[in-house]
């Protein structure tokens, strides 16, 4: 009998989740690998386990599919089909042809669990949070479902304590219970703004303005494509509705110019867009806040497909309709690709999970059994697109910059450096930008300001590659392999959480 | 009615406080939180200041990816507050600059 | 770099220049480099001849106002390691040749190394320090020598792709044409790096021009732990070698922004562009090996570059014979910062027709016109 082919899943978030379910169902061993200590990913971030909530659902919408993908992995974990390895910062995926020998301690005829001897593909994590040390998982292919992160465009006192991704106020909200201050301003652009700004009010924050760059007639334009869509129109409307409960006020075609404050945000500076997205003069008015909560969008990980050579188109990795990518054994789901939503993040996820189940076993899978996902995918995707139409940052942002505006937070460039590199000195693009101002060369890699500065250069927003996909102790590096993660049940794992 | 909290919100019957200290000030944190959201509780928002200006920074992404939360914990620079659990006695600094001190990495402490 | 340096030369020489690139400034090999201005590196020879005329242009262009810190010209020097005691007398012997051309190259103890670089692992027998060695931020040099050259005249034309070189009735070089349009001049000069062999292509010359990957780790940033670039002796040797195979010798380097930057990796494998974690392990070996401090450090980042690698080493400089107006200023291999002040210098003299400051022969361009072409790796 030949051995169960094995998979790794990079992301425990919806997409992953669902992959991982998928292909364990069909056979195959799942290592599921995530960063936090436990599964959902950003949308079903979890309360930390010692904080005893006995409500999580109060924090999160689309419960039910929580439930489902929670239990999912709880039987699938205990049957020994999946292993979840939580607290797995993952830095690099490696092609391996097979295992070398002694590089296997745990089995030292140098066998993998089922006893295979290939492996394609070597995981390298390190274990948190400490992140001193790391780990490989070995698995003969890979689906890298490892989300998004959030982007922001600067603006005078977006460095100032206070001031903080939308997606970090609910990270923090969800994950830790806690609020970052007692007044919110939640702005920016995009589908995000509403659940914040309402998971904020419930939570006892007072959110003194939602300001939102996109306007009614912004709807307006695309009201076919959204009203294809009456479930996620109907949750539009609870939020409002919540929104009006809470009495946050709405100001709809929006934005913020401005956050002021000393050592920390104490108010902020909005005012209104005119058609052509500038601020109109003489709307500005000032609100008082302790918490800035920003975003305008969302931007994917594509770190590990980079490392592992898949094509990248613009700044989402590409696949094709499995979810595969160009590169033999590589799968990729969710927000990775493209960003979509929950929603879309399950169906590729499951699609992936089910083509890498058929294609580990020497099978072409036949796409019609899961045309269900095919078909919510479809739905999902347009849904997202339009959705990307209708929320659109404001065109002139950049004209809010002063020059000592700050466009790279970690190397603290200004924005009179990045346009004397563009206008004075030559550079063209994100790169030349960065080498000749240092604007995404710390310690975020630029994930915080290339959409910033690519706007500021005035060329197409792009990937940039970054071999590791998280910062890696020289020490680690300098070794010839990494130990393989120990093998065995979950039971083991809890036991023996590094 | 209970107050609106997050913690009540959730329904949350975390186990009792412990201390942990920011730059030798106790402060009480909740089991299973971070290092930011015990900071966040106690009032604290900033708690690196950076390279060149000198300016304070807190949480931004909360999510582990922009860095900007960078934190000194029992003497380990360059901890990210938004993803460290704060552990009973943990001893939690301000990070200046790199965070390496005058002396630089190995000679610290 | 080389090119903004023969722009720049060239318009103090009085020429009317532009400066043409497909892609930004720095673009290409240049943004992808350490900025090493080296004399520690090159045995007694052309290479070093240069190399000693680019320091002192470098030094006087550093000197200018504004130009030294914008570019972060920083005179550190260098520091070779010996691994052994034989590994010590051999690198005494090779400063001695050094010393003979000219090097400032004095034979240093280990109290005298540890003196220089007090981070250094335990049990180092001792090294040789070079005090002319020097960096520059290699993308802002480039940049910085075309925006002086730009106050002189010369016109910068990023974005644009030579796509022939144009040429009279008579042969002689009458100016390229680019993707957007002819640009007409007597004399064009090919400073295309690494791709240089394409561009000489277009005027139907052979120049035989070949990739040779190289990574640089690249570092959190640091207060300044490494003063000076320090290697180990094996470095030499494989800078001089010819093999396709991996090589990597340990470089490491503190710079004025922060960041440690470690290298040296050769390979010959064409413009591959993927990332190998293997390399990735031997240079942080390599760098943990000499700065035992270095394994706590975090690595942020790499990158790559690709060399323009000559098959005798040495970059072609001068008038293309074959090819009348038509000069050559690439295939620098590493080396191309810090040889870019005197290939620039030097082609503006032959251009303007004067007797060059060193004797340009063994550059000839056209010096592997007779050898069977070459396989690119």
């Amino acid at each position: 009998m030949s051995p169960a082919p094995t998979l790794a899943v990079v992301g425990a978030g919806p997409a992953g989740l669902s992959a991982a379910l998928a292909a364990a169902l069909r056979g195959v061993r799942v290592t599921l690998l995530d960063s936090a200590a436990q599964a959902g990913g950003q949308f079903y971030r979890q309360p930390a386990e010692a904080l005893g909530a006995r409500h999580p659902k109060a924090l999160h919408h689309q419960w039910r599919t929580w439930e489902r993908l929670r239990d999912g992995l709880a039987q699938q974990v205990s049957a020994g089909r999946v292993q979840h390895m939580t607290e797995r910062h993952v830095w690099f995926v490696e092609r391996v042809g097979e295992v070398p020998e002694g590089r296997d301690p745990g089995n030292p005829d140098g066998r993998g669990p089922g006893g295979s001897d290939r492996r394609h593909f070597a995981v390298h994590a390190l274990p948190g949070p400490e992140q001193e040390d790391s780990v490989a998982v070995y698995a003969d292919a890979v689906v890298l479902a490892t989300g998004g992160y959030e982007k922001v465009l600067p603006f005078p006192g977006w460095t100032l304590p206070g001031v903080l991704t939308a997606g970090g106020a609910q990270a923090m909200l969800k994950g830790g219970l806690v609020l970052p201050g007692r007044t919110a301003v939640v702005a920016g652009a995009g589908p995000l703004l509403m659940p914040v700004a309402v998971g904020l009010a419930a939570a006892g924050a007072e959110v003194a303005a939602l300001v939102e760059a996109a306007g009614p007639s912004h709807f307006a334009g695309r009201s076919a494509a959204l009203a294809a869509h009456p479930d996620k129109l109907a949750e539009g409307v609870g939020y409002l509705a919540q929104l009006l409960r809470h009495r946050v006020p709405l100001a709809a075609r929006h934005t913020v110019v401005e956050a002021h404050g000393k050592d920390s945000v104490e108010a902020v500076t909005i005012a209104a867009l005119d058609p052509a997205g500038r601020v109109r003069p003489g709307t500005e008015r000032r609100i008082a806040c302790d918490t800035l909560a920003v975003g305008h969008g969302m931007l994917p990980h594509t770190d590990l497909a980079e490392g592992l050579g898949c094509r990248v188109d613009g700044v989402n990795v590409a696949v094709d309709a499995e979810q595969r990518t160009d590169v033999p054994g590589v799968w990729a789901a969710g927000e990775t690709i493209g960003i979509g939503g929950a929603a879309l993040s399950l169906a590729e996820g499951h699609i992936a999970g089910r083509s890498a189940a058929a294609r580990l076993r020497g099978a072409a899978p036949d796409p019609r059994t899961w045309a269900a996902a095919a078909k919510s995918r479809t739905r999902a995707r347009k849904f997202a697109a339009a959705l990307a139409a209708v929320y659109v940052p404001p065109a002139h942002w950049a004209e809010q910059l002063r020059d000592d505006t700050l466009v790279c937070r970690c190397e603290e460039v200004p924005a009179s450096a990045v346009r004397e590199a563009v206008e004075e000195l030559g550079a063209t693009d994100a790169r030349s930008v960065k080498l000749l101002t240092r604007a995404g060369m710390g310690w975020c890699q630029g994930r915080m300001c290339s959409a910033a500065v690519a706007g500021l250069a005035g060329c197409e927003e792009r990937s940039a590659r970054r071999p590791f996909a998280r910062p890696v102790p020289l020490g680690v590096l300098a070794r010839a392999t990494d130990e393989q993660a120990p093998e065995g049940g979950p039971a083991d794992d809890e036991q023996n959480p590094s | 009615m209970s107050k609106r909290t997050p913690l009540n919100l959730a329904g949350a019957r975390p186990g009792p406080p412990h201390t942990v200290t920011f730059d030798g000030r106790e402060i009480p944190a909740l089991p299973g939180q971070t290092v930011a959201a015990a900071l966040w509780t106690a009032g604290v928002v900033s708690w690196r200041t950076t390279r060149h200006r000198g300016e304070p920074r807190g949480v931004f992404c909360g999510i582990g990816v922009c860095f900007d939360c960078l934190v000194e914990v029992n003497g380990r620079i360059n901890q990210r507050a938004c993803l460290v659990p704060a552990a009973p006695g943990d001893e939690i600094r301000t990070q200046d600059g790199d965070g390496h001190g005058v002396d630089g990495p190995g000679e610290r402490r | 770099m080389v090119g903004a340096a023969c722009a720049l030369y060239a318009a103090r020489a009085g020429f009317s220049v532009v400066l043409v690139d497909r892609g930004p400034v720095a673009g290409g090999t240049t943004g992808s480099g350490e900025g090493n201005l080296l004399v520690s590196d090159k045995e007694p020879g052309p290479e070093l001849e240069l190399a000693l005329l680019s320091g002192r242009l470098w030094s006087r262009l550093a000197a200018e106002p504004g130009l030294g810190a914008s570019i972060e010209f920083e005179a550190k020097g260098g520091v070779v390691v010996a691994s052994s005691g034989e590994g010590l007398a051999a690198l005494g012997e090779f400063a001695a040749g050094q010393r003979d051309a000219g090097v400032d190259a004095r034979v240093v103890t280990d109290a005298e190394l540890y003196e220089l670089e007090p981070h250094l692992a335990p049990g180092t027998p001792g090294g040789v320090f070079y005090p002319q060695d020097c960096q520059v931020m290699p993308s802002l040099a480039a940049a910085q020598l075309v925006r002086t050259a730009r106050g002189l005249g010369a016109r910068l034309l990023t974005g644009r792709t030579v796509t022939a070189v144009l040429r009279t009735t008579g042969g002689e070089v009458r100016g390229v044409r680019t993707d957007h349009g002819e640009i007409h001049a007597p004399y064009v000069v090919n400073a295309a790096g690494t791709w240089g062999g394409d561009v000489a292509a277009l005027a139907g010359v052979r120049l035989p021009v070949l990739p040779r990957r190289g990574f640089v780790l690249v570092t959190e940033p640091l207060p300044r732990m490494v003063r000076h670039k320090v290697y180990a002796a094996d470095y030499v040797a494989d800078v001089a070698s010819g093999s396709a195979a991996l090589q990597t010798s340990p470089v490491v380097e503190g710079t004025a922004a922060g960041p440690v930057l470690i290298g040296a990796s050769r390979e010959r494998v064409g413009f591959d562009r993927s990332f190998s974690l293997p390399v990735m392990r031997a240079l942080a070996a390599g760098a943990t090996r000499l700065f035992p401090f270095l394994a706590g450090v975090s690595a942020m980042r790499a990158y790559v570059g690709f060399r323009p690698y000559m098959p005798d080493h040495l970059p072609a400089i001068g008038a293309d014979s074959r090819v009348p107006g038509l000069f050559h200023a690439c295939g620098h291999e590493g080396a191309g910062i810090g040889l870019a002040a005197g290939t620039g210098h030097l082609i503006a003299q032959v251009m303007a027709g004067g007797v060059p400051d060193l004797d340009l022969t063994p550059f000839r361009p056209d010096r592997f016109a007779d050898s069977p072409a070459e396989e690119a790796s």
